[in-house]
């Protein structure tokens, strides 16, 4: 059985990746070295909007890639599902630039530090900042975000799921509720 | 889908979605030879053994290439160099290399079938590298992905086969996987080196070179293997390349201008593939060389990944 609250809808989504393209070029001092890498699946996705949005407020492109970390992930043995391998598709050198690194939800930390092994061996960056449209806490590795959407404190048996047109067909962000398991 | 076989064996045991799936890893691996750092931790303490009975250059290489670039450790073996020559079995030797920790043994054997005495005797992955005449998996995997790439497709995709079918597990292998994947293939070879029956396989059969070639939209060349010719069933070198040697006059004639050859190597120039047709802009040979790597990748990951494996 599961419950489901719906925490964020296409207007606050929006009104949020906004409110983060700002302070990402508030924060850089515009778009002078900045690019924008995507965690596939909905990191990517996020990280294509934002570049949208950075063009629209600054009038300039900035370089958009998309990686994939399953070959970098410290659980391959022990995941339940199977992974499947995506394509990374990074078709720009990162060294010297500040990467804002994009992903869904921030929780134990593990997939941003298999992105970060991933990143080191594309280039070598100036600076990694970490852009999350969720956290939900419970940090398993010293990992923080700089830039945060919304900040959702959940208990481990909750799951946030987002979804997004472009895989799901609708944007929103909801808290399943595992009510079968012992709280 | 769930890849749940500890094994690669052969083509002819794998479902179409199998055969799609192993195509589409390879695509998302092939991105990592492209890289400045052309490595991924994946298979970061693993260890792949390349147990090669038989002389291999490009295969065992490709092979090794590919784990070292998932950062699996890799030995090699050649049995010429080991204690095969002392009498040892095929599952004795395995079943050492199991007791040395080992995650998946390569095998290259002269005998069909030895990848499947070898897997039934240990737990560890087995992979086909090539058994005797029976199948060459990874080459025909390369092949079709190498025509994918091509041609955006497999289905309604006429490939015509040319050369030693009878000896050939290229052959067999690419015929296995063309078909379950919707391709119209066609073999062609003097008839002394078309096998008994082989048209049960669902292919059609010519022994004229400019017909094999007129419908087609690739021609996949196979190496002439004299040393197989035990019973002085081959033609001599020129005669073969007089009726079946691929020419540029012969592709000319061709209804598909931009029919592709491919060639698994080594290639016998002047044999069963004119020199200027081996480096002409049709010829995708050394693409086939550089997709192996990514097929090869995909395989061994999908392998260490599989629930059944350890």
């Amino acid at each position: 059985m599961k419950e489901k609250t719906k925490i964020l809808d296409k207007e606050s989504i929006n009104r949020i990746l906004n409110r983060m393209a700002h302070e990402i070029l508030e924060k850089n001092k515009g778009t002078g070295e900045l690019c924008i890498i995507g965690i596939r699946t909905h990191g990517a996705f996020l990280a294509s909007r934002m570049g949208t949005r950075i063009k629209l407020i600054e009038n300039k492109e900035v370089p958009v890639g998309i990686l994939d970390i399953t070959l970098y992930r410290d659980d391959l043995t022990l995941i339940s599902s199977q992974p499947v391998v995506h394509k990374t598709e990074i078709d720009f050198d990162i060294t010297g630039k500040h990467v804002i690194l994009v992903d869904d939800v921030l929780y134990t930390g593990r997939t941003v530090r298999a992105a970060l092994d991933a990143l080191v061996d594309f280039g070598r960056p100036t600076t990694i900042q970490l852009a999350v449209l969720i956290d939900r806490g419970h940090r398993e590795l010293p990992i923080r975000p700089d830039y945060v959407g919304k900040n959702i404190p959940t208990a481990q048996q909750e799951t946030i799921e987002v979804r997004m047109e472009e895989s799901e067909g609708i944007d929103e962000v909801v808290i399943i509720e595992k009510s079968h398991l012992p709280s | 889908m769930k890849w749940t076989r500890k094994d690669l064996l052969g083509l002819e045991y794998l479902s179409k979605e199998e055969l799609e799936f192993i195509l589409a890893t390879a695509d998302s691996f092939k991105e990592v030879s492209t890289r400045e750092i052309k490595k991924v931790p994946a298979l970061r303490g693993k260890t792949v053994v390349n147990l090669f009975y038989e002389p291999s250059t490009r295969t065992r290489v490709s092979f090794e290439v590919a784990a070292k670039r998932l950062s699996a450790d890799v030995i090699n073996i050649a049995a010429e160099t080991s204690s095969v020559k002392k009498g040892e079995t095929l599952i004795d030797t395995g079943k050492n290399i199991q007791a040395l920790k080992a995650d998946i043994i390569v095998l290259r054997n002269s005998f069909s079938g030895s990848p499947f005495l070898l897997s039934r005797h240990v737990d560890i992955s087995v992979i086909n590298a090539g058994d005797g005449w029976h199948e060459h998996p990874t080459q025909a995997l390369l092949d079709i992905f190498t025509l994918k790439e091509k041609f955006g497709r497999i289905e309604g995709l006429n490939v015509s086969i040319v050369g030693d079918i009878a000896h050939s597990r290229v052959a067999r292998s690419n015929i296995w996987g063309l078909t379950k994947l919707g391709a119209k293939v066609t073999v062609c070879a003097p008839p002394m080196l078309i096998p008994y029956a082989i048209e049960e396989m669902g292919v059609r059969i010519t022994h004229d070179i400019d017909e094999a070639l007129y419908e087609a939209d690739a021609v996949n060349v196979l190496r002439m293997q004299f040393e197989r010719d035990q019973q002085n069933a081959f033609p001599e070198h020129i005669d073969y390349f007089r009726q079946y040697g691929i020419t540029r006059e012969r592709l000319d004639k061709a209804k598909n201008k931009n029919l592709i050859v491919m060639h698994p190597g080594p290639i016998n120039r002047g044999i069963e593939l004119a020199s200027e047709v081996a480096d002409c802009p049709q010829s995708v040979i050394l693409e086939q060389v550089t997709n192996g790597i990514a097929v090869r990748m995909a395989v061994l990951f999908l392998v260490s990944q599989s629930e059944n494996s350890q």
